[in-house]
Formats: structure tokens, sequence, C-alpha cells
């Protein structure tokens, strides 16, 4: 059996600001036992003896299903733009990122 | 500031040091196809206004489902086997997860050669020839992904005060193609774009021509120290300036005994030069994982065949057909099919003037130089093929000569007159009369009584004379003909002396 590695509270911080989010302590220590408890059932499943086992990445059995290169029409600009809430001159406004 | 751009100039003549390494992730778009990669919404997004090419699945709206473009995996085979890539029978799409506005997903769909990740393509090489030598630079893999959005920004990335988000973009068909580190200078960089942009186009799946169609990002370290990332060049052109800045950045870091960062730079085309990303990403934190709406693709051999009997000729072929058929030397024929629009323009020449030669020479010394001068290329000039060739028959039948002809080009790409046009405009008919040339001779012994006398004696100053008369008809004077009445009427005074 594996050693099931346990989530620090700086780990969650750093989760936080690749999601582009702030939490305030409590959340990130509800946070951090959440996850820890998400990973002890990980630990369960990693019990399972699948050596041999090919992984599966795709459940439907399923390849090769294409379309062809035929263009079919947009949406309007007005509904595209619907759920962004800030726009100028029909691009959507974002804050500087590199 | 000031420093890092003085260092720029001292190290940007560098060349071929050993202890630089670099490799290339170039991002190729697939121009050739109609719609994007995993929906119909139409790729002919320049020029466009922006968010209008766009639809619930190259927006990520919930419950759409993406599936992807059967040319582009045929694209993708034709790059594969022009590069002696080696085909996967199976690849996956993964996702590349990132929060960044780029990508109205969240994440981007590309494919990973680890965590169970088969990208399409393998291994390969192409060849380049640096300084006359033949060099192999290695493919590591080729991969199909998405093209993320347009970013706007006002002026330069680092001032720019907000960020304007176009997502027609987002979703375009793109090709990476990663090198092995092989290369070692900045020069071969470019040789190397250069070469693998001509195999693109020769194959016809991207136009290198259109804005933002082939950038690249590029992994550079110097003596064995930790490696840098370059991201954003946004075009072939800018490669070079961008290696030649961090070159020196590292040379000028190294020298001052500072340790250079293991770090992710953009480069900044307005002010030239690159900023640290200071960026707390790693690898893992992207978290691909195998794309779930998306099936494998499975290629069988037969496939494989297929495509391989529809390769086109490719620049290598070109080459030789171009020395084998038309005698002209191999470095010649390498420059010349290194460009797809170049070779096309050379054999365009070729059917309206047979001399392949003359042709070939003119492209390599004038032509090039002018087009390397304004920093343009070819298609981009309004040079045509009949604008050449009938240039050069102005010189045959001696309508001009050939000095003439070397100040006709350079006005023929800016203004796209034909050369008769520009020749008469200008007055640049050659002097080929024998009695014009004489008046003027008498002109110029006249004015250099001192060249006259030496002339006797020295060799040079006659040389001098013939000079001076040409200098006087502005290059028109037919030089035989210039140097023949310069001597005739030397030496008829030397006799009445």
């Amino acid at each position: 059996m594996k050693k099931m590695v346990s989530i620090s509270e700086k780990e969650v911080e750093h989760i936080a600001w690749l999601a582009k989010i702030t939490l305030s302590e409590e959340e990130k220590k509800l946070f951090t036992e959440q996850f820890n408890t998400i990973l002890e059932y990980f630990r369960i499943i990693d019990e399972l003896e699948t050596e041999g086992t090919p992984p599966t990445f795709n459940v439907q059995n399923l390849e090769n299903v294409f379309r062809e290169d035929i263009v079919e029409p947009s949406l309007s600009r007005e509904y595209s733009l619907k759920n962004a809430s800030k726009k100028e001159k029909g691009y959507v406004k974002a804050s500087r990122i590199i | 500031m000031s420093k890092k751009i003085t260092s720029v100039v001292v190290f940007s003549k560098e060349e071929f040091a050993e202890d630089v390494v670099i490799g290339l992730e170039v991002h190729c778009q697939l121009t050739n196809l109609r719609t994007k990669l995993f929906c119909g919404c139409s790729s002919e997004y320049r020029g466009e206004q922006p968010n209008t090419h766009l639809c619930p699945i190259c927006l990520g709206m919930p419950g759409s489902l993406p599936v992807a473009n059967r040319k582009s995996v045929d694209d993708a085979m034709m790059v594969a086997l022009a590069l002696k890539s080696e085909i996967a029978e199976r690849s996956l799409f993964f996702r590349k997860n990132y929060y960044y506005p780029d990508m109205p997903k969240n994440f981007q769909i590309t494919q990973y050669d680890q965590a169970g990740g088969i990208p399409i393509a393998s291994g390969g090489e192409v060849s380049i020839q640096v300084n006359h030598e033949n060099k192999q630079i290695r493919i590591r893999r080729i991969q199909l992904e998405e093209d993320p959005a347009k970013l706007v920004h006002l002026g330069s990335i680092d001032t720019s005060p907000y960020t304007l988000v176009d997502y027609n973009r987002a979703g375009i068909a793109l090709l990476e193609i990663i090198t092995e580190p092989d290369l070692k200078s900045s020069k071969e960089a470019r040789v190397f774009l250069q070469k693998l942009r001509s195999i693109l186009e020769h194959l016809g799946v991207s136009d290198g021509k259109l804005e933002g169609a082939m950038r690249c990002d590029a992994n550079i370290s110097i003596k064995k120290g930790n490696r840098v990332e370059i991201k954003n060049i946004s075009s072939f052109k800018e490669v070079e300036k961008a290696l030649n800045f961090e070159i020196a950045r590292q040379r000028a870091m190294n020298s001052r005994g500072l340790k250079v960062e293991m770090e992710t730079r953009h480069w900044d085309d307005v002010k030239r030069v690159t900023i640290s990303l200071r960026t707390k990403e790693a690898e893992h934190d992207y978290r691909y994982f195998p794309e779930p709406d998306l099936v494998p693709v499975e290629i069988s051999k037969e496939k494989i065949a297929k495509i391989s009997q529809i390769i086109p000729e490719l620049p290598d072929a070109r080459l030789d057909r171009f020395v084998k058929l038309y005698k002209i030397p191999s470095y010649d024929a390498g420059v010349l099919t290194s460009d797809k629009a170049m070779a096309d323009f050379f054999e365009e020449c070729i059917k309206l003037y047979p001399d392949a030669k003359t042709i070939s020479n003119w492209m390599m010394t004038d032509l090039l130089r002018w087009l390397h001068e304004k920093d343009i290329e070819i298609k981009e000039a309004k040079v045509t093929p009949q604008h050449l060739v009938e240039m050069i028959k102005l010189i045959d039948d001696g309508t001009i000569s050939g000095k003439i002809a070397k100040s006709v080009l350079p006005e023929i790409l800016n203004t796209g007159k034909t050369p008769s046009e520009i020749v008469t405009e200008k007055g640049l008919l050659r002097i080929a009369s024998r009695k014009d040339i004489e008046l003027l001779a008498d002109r110029v012994l006249i004015e250099n009584p001192k060249a006259v006398q030496d002339a006797a004696v020295d060799e040079k100053a006659i040389h001098y004379l013939i000079g001076q008369l040409m200098k006087l008809t502005k290059g028109k004077a037919d030089p035989q003909l210039a140097n023949q009445i310069i001597k005739e009427k030397l030496k008829k005074q030397s006799k009445s002396n």
C-alpha cells in the first residue's frame, strides 16, 4: 500500500491562488480538512491491485469520431458576450495578465 | 534599461557559441482549415470584428461537446511524415488547466507525453544549412492543440492598464512542433524556423505570411546554467532578436557573477526586452488529464500510406532538382528553396526567361539584399517575376546598363512599376552613342588635366578618368564604350604632344 500524502494549509493557499480566489482563514482550515477527507477515499481506491491493468482514459469504447471541415454559423456577438461582466469595443475586458 | 540595450549591441553579432543551448516550441496554425479544431466556427478571423466567431463549443458552454476536425489529423500526419516523425497508432487529447482569460473554458485542449498521454507523432528531424554546413535538428514531438484567444494591450504589456480579449482565435487548430535542444545560436534558430516554415508551406498546411500564423517559445541556457523559457515570440522575425537579447542578458549576469534563475520570461516586442513573469506555476499545476469529451485518434498503416502518397515535393527535393535541372550552385538552391514564395518566383522567372543562372544571380544578390534591407518578404514586395525578367531583357538589348538595373530594382520593389516605366520616367536610358560619349569624354579630359598628365605613366589615372565619365553620366554610359573612348582620346593627346 502506498503512503498517502496529506494536504497542508499552504497547498490549499496555492490552489486558491491558481484558481484566482481569495479564502478566509476559516475557509482555508475548512478546505484543508475537506481535501484530506477526499484524499482518504483515494487511499481506499489505491488499495486495489491494478498491476497489469491498462488505464482507462475513455469509457465510450469509441475512436476516430470526426467532423468535416465545414463552416457553421457562429453566435451573434451580443449573445456571446452576454455573460461577460466587462466589455469594451466588442472585446472582453480583463485585468492585465502576462 | 539603457545598460541592457548596450549589452544587446555588444552581443548581437555573436554566432555559434559552443556553450549556448536552444530548444524551440513552434506553434503553427493549420491555416488550410476552414473551421476551428473542435467546432464549425470559421477560422478566418483575421480582419474580422472581435468576438464574432464564437459558438457554445469554443466558448466552453456547459453541455457543449467538441468534435475533432478530420482534416486537422490529415494535416498533422502530413507534417509528421515530412519531418520523419513516427505517427502514433493511437493518440489522445488532454486538458491543460489554467486560469488565464485567454481560454473561455479555463483549460486548453492539447496533447501530452506524460501521465499516459500520447501525442500524434514523436521523433523526427529537420536538416538545415548554416555557414555552408549541414546539420540535423531533432524533433521531440508534434501535437495538435487549440490556439488561445488574442490578447490586446495598449502599448507595452508591462504598462498596459488592462487586457482586451478577442476569442475569435480561441480554438483555431494549432500544431505544436517541439525540438530537442540542438540549436546553438539565434542564427541557427532563425534558419531552422525558415526551413520549417518552407516545409509547411510546401505541404500547403500553414501560410507563415499570415500575421500570427507561426509563433514560438524558446528554451535557452548558457554554460550549462539554468534553463530560461521565453514566451510570446509573436513571429519568426522576432525570434532572433529575442534570443540575442536573452543570450546577452545571461552573459551579462554570468560576467557579474550573478546566477541565472530558472524561470519563464516574456518577450516584450514593444520594448524589445524579456521580462520575468515571476510565475508561481509549476508543470504539475496545469493538472493535465485526459479530455473526457473527445475519443482517441487511431491511425492505421493504410491511412499513413495513403497520406504519404499526397505529400508534394518538399524543399530538400526541390533543392536537388534546382541543382540538377537548372545547374545552379547547391548553396543558391538552398537559399531559394528556404522560402516557398522565393522558389516559386524563381521558377516563374525561368518560364519567361530560360537562363536560370542569370535569374538566380539577380535573386541571390540584389533582390535578397533589398528585401533584407527593407525587412520584408518577397510576397510583400511589389516585384513580380515579369518585372525581373523584363529588367534583365532591358540589359540584354542594351536599353539600360547593368549598373542602372541595380538602381531600378529597388524602385520596382517600392512602387510596383514596370522597369520600362521607371527607365523612361527617370531618364535612365543607356548612353550608347559614340558621339555623345565622345563629347562628354572631352569635357572630362579638360576638367582633369592632372589625371590626363598622370595617365601616361599611371594606369590608375586612366581608371579615374573613366570613373569620372561614368559619374558624369550617372552610370548610364556604356562602360565598354566609355573605356574605349577615354583610352583612344588619351592616346591621341599623347601623340599630339
